[in-house]
């Protein structure tokens, strides 16, 4: 069993690039009895054609098909209009799960935004950066299923006066009036909870970059605002900030459509119950455990909708740089 | 002034003590922020080789105080019980094709559209451009039907095409920009020696992208190694296929409050990312800051 399918991994590995130096090889020889002009013109389409073949299977129709199931019934059989649509925005289970996904977009961009410069400012300063940054970057390599495993972990709650296992409880039981919470089950701190692992995870990410662009910035600007007497905390936000804007919005851009889409982190640690559900969450437990493929694909709309700015933005921002 | 008279007239032990009380607050902030960090992975490292009954009846870090107790088990019990083993090997035979797949193929696109003229080319870019940003969920129902339609769901080539064609435009993406900053001349003297478009993207293009390929064969491993959603979807979950993350999740299901098991499976699907995080670092950090815009 496990000989076969190591057999047919290295069939992927050697056979697929082998099939396709093969296909390329064909395609020019076959090209080479062709005039020179009709060989130029229709050269580049038989070298797009694998990529595109695979684009327009997994990516481009099924996005057109999802469209048209969000306007069908669960089954997929009859038209049903809007309906969809207004069961999103008018039933209560799922104005929590909007609800929450704003509490996600809201306070993990903000946050992790925040931090992320904050550390990028504090470390340049140090000595010892690259080994900080190491370690706050160190997250973003496991999984996000890891990451749930390590945090439940973290949050584990026992009744108060027996012995607190998990760290937070037991670090914050150092204050003497602290009740030991169960912040997963909690409704009222459960999605903060979750929020937090999705912060520990992207800080590095909104650091590296912003770190980066801090390097940009030329250190006689720096110098010449302390001359003129500023003090570190005006540099920080009358110089520096400025001259960030448009690394911080493109961290802010990335997290913005990165956690719109968060599912992993919700799955593992509470599975969407006690209200913690987002909009993926709620799209796969629609496809997959009521079985309306109508609703979850009106769900997945939704999500394109809300990142269609995002990729006018980037087409737009690559037609000024000119397609050379 | 005042600064430098101090420092012109004490010297040594002195000035380090100064120096101490100005920027101690700053080394504090930055250490405890780290200790912050750092202390939650360090917790799971450390329980996942403790025995059961202390890590339900007493805190990891009560591990460093006498008596020291650790134990190899967990990671035997998961590795034989618990199909961690399996699902490694599961995860690597996902990874592999997954990532060499993609790249292969984006290569060919990625030359098309750097060095060949045809109508529709910035057109065509800009889908791709705008496909980088799509969220997969807009695409999990119609694949998931033919893929059923195919018989291939629950199996690896299954698996291994659509993350290829959902690694595509990223790959396509980063290999055009590189590619396209490649110098003409090289491509016009080789063009003049006879050598066909095939010939000088094997051994000219293909050698010269090394640094772009290795940046996203890194990144788009560790996006599959560490996926949950595709393989829970196309791959369901069934126990003889799944990778470790589908594998370790079902393990909260069944054993929420067993934490030894938890700690050492969940560190053994970090170790590879770990490994790969120290040892190429750069390329790591290189990889994932280009690949942020995936969707």
């Amino acid at each position: 069993m496990i000989g076969l399918r190591v057999l047919w991994a290295i069939i992927a590995i050697a056979g697929v690039p082998l099939v396709l130096v093969g296909y390329l090889f064909l395609v020019e020889r076959g090209l080479l009895k062709t005039k020179i002009e009709r060989r130029n013109k229709v050269r580049p389409w038989l070298w797009l054609l694998p990529p595109f073949i695979l684009l327009a299977a997994f990516l481009i129709y099924p996005v057109i098909n999802t469209f048209v199931l969000s306007f069908l019934n669960a089954n997929s059989t009859k038209f049903i209009g809007i309906k969809n649509y207004a069961y999103i925005f008018t039933d209560n289970s799922m104005l929590i799960v909007l609800r929450n996904n704003l509490l996600w977009l809201v306070l993990f961009t903000l946050v992790t935004v925040t931090v992320g410069l904050l550390i990028a400012v504090l470390t340049d300063r140090v000595r010892y950066e690259s080994v900080a940054k190491a370690l706050i970057f160190l997250p973003m390599a496991v999984s996000f299923t890891a990451a749930s495993v390590i945090w439940r972990f973290m949050y584990q709650f026992q009744p108060k006066g027996q012995t607190q296992v998990g760290t937070v409880n037991a670090i914050l039981s150092i204050f003497p009036n602290f009740q030991p919470q169960a912040w997963l089950s909690n409704p009222s701190e459960n999605n903060f909870a979750l929020i937090i692992v999705g912060i520990w995870m992207w800080t590095g990410f909104a650091m590296v970059i912003l770190s980066a662009g801090l390097k940009g910035i030329p250190d006689s600007l720096l110098e010449a605002a302390r001359m003129d007497g500023a003090n570190e905390l005006q540099i920080f936000f009358k110089v520096t900030i400025p001259l960030l804007w448009s690394t911080i919005t493109v961290v802010t851009t990335t997290l913005l459509i990165n956690v719109l889409k968060i599912f992993d982190i919700v799955y593992v640690m509470t599975n969407g119950n006690l209200g913690t559900e987002v909009i993926a969450n709620r799209m796969y437990k629609e496809m997959f455990n009521y079985q309306n493929f109508g609703r979850a694909s009106a769900i997945a709309v939704i999500l394109l909708i809300a990142i269609i700015p995002v990729m006018v933005l980037n087409i737009k921002r690559f037609g000024q740089q000119g397609g050379r | 002034m005042a600064n430098q008279i101090v420092r012109g007239r004490r010297s040594g032990f002195a000035q380090v003590l100064t120096q101490a009380a100005t920027r101690g607050p700053l080394h504090i902030i930055i250490i405890v922020i780290c200790a912050i960090w750092i202390v939650p992975s360090l917790g799971l490292f450390v329980s996942s080789f403790r025995p059961a009954n202390l890590i339900s009846t007493t805190g990891w870090w009560r591990a460093f105080t006498t008596p020291f107790k650790f134990t190899l088990e967990n990671y035997g019990h998961v590795l034989t019980q618990s199909n961690m083993g399996r699902s490694f090997f599961n995860s690597l035979l996902i990874a592999v094709p997954a990532t060499v797949m993609p790249i292969m193929i984006a290569a060919f696109g990625a030359y098309a559209f750097a060095w060949m003229r045809f109508p529709g080319r910035n057109v065509l870019f800009l889908v791709v451009v705008g496909l980088l940003v799509v969220p997969l969920q807009m695409t999990l129902i119609p694949v998931l039907h033919f893929f059923v339609a195919l018989h291939l769901t629950g199996t690896f080539p299954g698996i291994w095409l659509a993350h290829t064609a959902y690694g595509l435009p990223f790959a396509i993406y980063l290999l055009r920009s590189f590619i396209g900053e490649l110098p003409g001349e090289m491509f016009e003297s080789a063009s003049l020696d006879g050598a066909t478009h095939a010939q000088i993207f094997f051994r000219l293009v293909l050698p010269t992208s090394v640094p772009a390929i290795s940046s996203l064969a890194i990144f788009q491993f560790m996006w599959v190694w560490n996926d949950l959603l595709i393989a829970l979807i196309y791959l369901g979950g069934n126990p003889p296929v799944a990778p470790m993350t589908v594998t370790i999740s079902n393990m909260v299901n069944s054993y929420g409050g067993d934490w030894q098991y938890l700690t050492s499976a969940a560190f053994i699907s970090m170790i590879l990312p770990l490994v790969v995080f120290f040892s190429l670092q750069k390329y790591f950090v290189r990889g994932i800051l280009a690949g942020s815009v995936k969707g």
